[in-house]
């Protein structure tokens, strides 16, 4: 089953196509990477499929409804982490998770339960009360992915979660990932190579706001006919450029 | 409830910013304590206390415009806000959730001025609850005035706009610090199409118990706060939308 079918999916901006008829398939369940190099159209389509910004042309099903003319049914099943920290600067972890929890509508006791399971799943135990705004990026981010993960959405968007973290936080980054895998639907944007073959059950290589290729890494490398996966998408993106 | 959190962490955000306290509370404290100093000093009937703080009150209000509109353009600049457009959130969640929270410390800080300036020789009478009731709508028009601005703005131009502009142009056409009849002419009739001066004069009136001289000033401040708020609203949800 679709979690998301796009069709024809178009983005201008003044005179650049940032997405160009799009059509994507991603299934319920499965970790899902747009991969492609800056300015390939991975965030427009994120922002697309996550109702932030209108196509002119094409549309989108997400979870069954379409993006077009039921964005409110569609904001209900998803939820988004930006490419940014998006957290609020002067209020502790706690505060920021707790406001989420509120505009989701939890009651106190439901607010409690949450901030306690995800303290343990996202291990953030230890920063709890910190104000937001004073941590590291990979602590943020961190943050950023539990407060995405509060509404327990069908389908979670993470663009470029690990962008700019160092190696460390990177690793530590994936676990937290990992640890969702299969209870969501998960979009992730990267242009780090080893991400998408680390976490991904079905990789999407976008150009010039155009899909050239997807599939599995094992799919990817052997239409590339190469054992690398790096190679593989050069070669896919060059082979584009001819 | 929604609304409530959204509203109840902008409060946050505001009071927990060392800057807004600073300049919210700060200024018109250190203002009153001056001018009150120069009047001791030099007589002027303008810095009379009883004429200086209700002035002074309305003055500090701009600041409002600068809290609300910082906070409006820094979450635009930051993914903050687009994470919460993916919410069930509304556009007027939104409104309600960035002005509600700025009302309460608008008659906070006009509280604090006038009971900063008891010790100072102000006078003290049930006129200062009216005093203090009636700059509502003038802080409902700066908070407006800072969601506009905050709207349209980036967090820089913000800075130079409400923070530099704004609390200028507050001050000189409030008539707080000089009577606008010494300069007059186009100055004055300027002055008099804006509701800064409007809303210093209702708050001398009512301070003064003077109701009949209240209802003059009271429209076009009215008619300035819903003007702004409409403008204002529709300009955030037409950058939502954009956005």
């Amino acid at each position: 089953m679709q979690a998301i079918q796009t069709t024809q999916l178009v983005k201008q901006y003044k005179n650049r196509t940032a997405v160009d008829k799009l059509d994507l398939e991603i299934r319920q369940g499965e970790l899902f990477a747009l991969l492609g190099i800056n300015g390939a159209g991975k965030t427009t389509t994120i922002k697309m499929l996550s109702c932030l910004t209108k196509p002119p042309a094409g549309d989108a099903i997400v979870g069954g409804h379409s993006i077009t003319k039921e964005s409110k049914q569609v904001k209900r099943l998803i939820s988004v982490s930006p490419q940014e920290s998006a957290v609020a600067p002067n209020l502790s972890v706690k505060e920021n998770l707790e406001l989420i929890c509120g505009i989701h509508g939890f009651s106190r006791e439901q607010t409690k339960e949450k901030i306690q399971e995800l303290s343990k799943q996202f291990s953030l135990d230890s920063v709890l009360q910190r104000k937001a705004g004073k941590l590291s990026g990979g602590w943020q981010r961190r943050v950023s992915i539990a407060m995405a993960w509060i509404s327990e959405p069908k389908i979670l968007f993470l663009d470029e979660p690990t962008l700019g973290l160092d190696v460390i936080a990177r690793h530590e980054l994936w676990e937290a990932i990992r640890s969702l895998k299969g209870k969501v639907t998960i979009i992730l944007t990267t242009h780090y190579m080893e991400e998408a073959e680390a976490l991904s059950d079905r990789i999407g290589i976008m150009k010039n706001g155009r899909l050239l290729a997807q599939g599995t890494v094992e799919e990817l490398n052997k239409r590339a006919g190469t054992s690398d996966f790096e190679t593989a998408f050069v070669s896919i993106v060059k082979e584009d450029a001819v | 409830m929604r609304r409530m959190s959204f509203a109840k962490r902008c409060t946050k955000e505001i009071l927990r910013d060392p800057i807004n306290l600073a300049f919210g509370l700060g200024f018109p404290l250190v203002l009153l304590l001056l001018l009150s100093a120069i009047q001791a000093n030099i007589p002027v009937s303008l810095f009379e206390i009883d004429t200086l703080t209700p002035g002074i009150t309305v003055f500090g209000l701009s600041f409002m415009t600068l809290f609300s509109a910082t906070l409006i353009a820094k979450d635009r600049e930051s993914a903050f806000l687009q994470r919460l457009y993916t919410t069930p959130l509304t556009g007027f969640d939104f409104i309600i959730g960035y002005m509600l929270p700025i009302l309460p410390i608008a008659l906070g800080q006009t509280v604090i001025c006038y009971l900063f300036a008891i010790p100072l020789g102000l006078t003290v009478s049930i006129n200062m609850v009216y005093a203090v009731v009636g700059i509502i709508p003038m802080a409902i028009f700066n908070i407006a005035l800072g969601l506009l601005c905050g709207s349209l703005l980036g967090v820089k131009q913000v800075g130079g706009i409400c923070g530099a502009l704004l609390t200028n142009l507050s001050a000189w056409f409030s008539g707080v610090w000089f009577d606008l009849n010494l300069v007059g002419g186009t100055f004055k009739r300027i002055a008099h199409a804006l509701p800064f001066v409007h809303a210093a004069e209702l708050e001398k009136a009512l301070f003064n118990g003077n109701l009949e001289g209240a209802v003059s000033h009271i429209l076009p401040i009215l008619l300035y706060s819903a003007l702004i708020t409409v403008a204002a609203v529709f300009c955030f949800l037409w950058q939502m939308k954009k956005q």
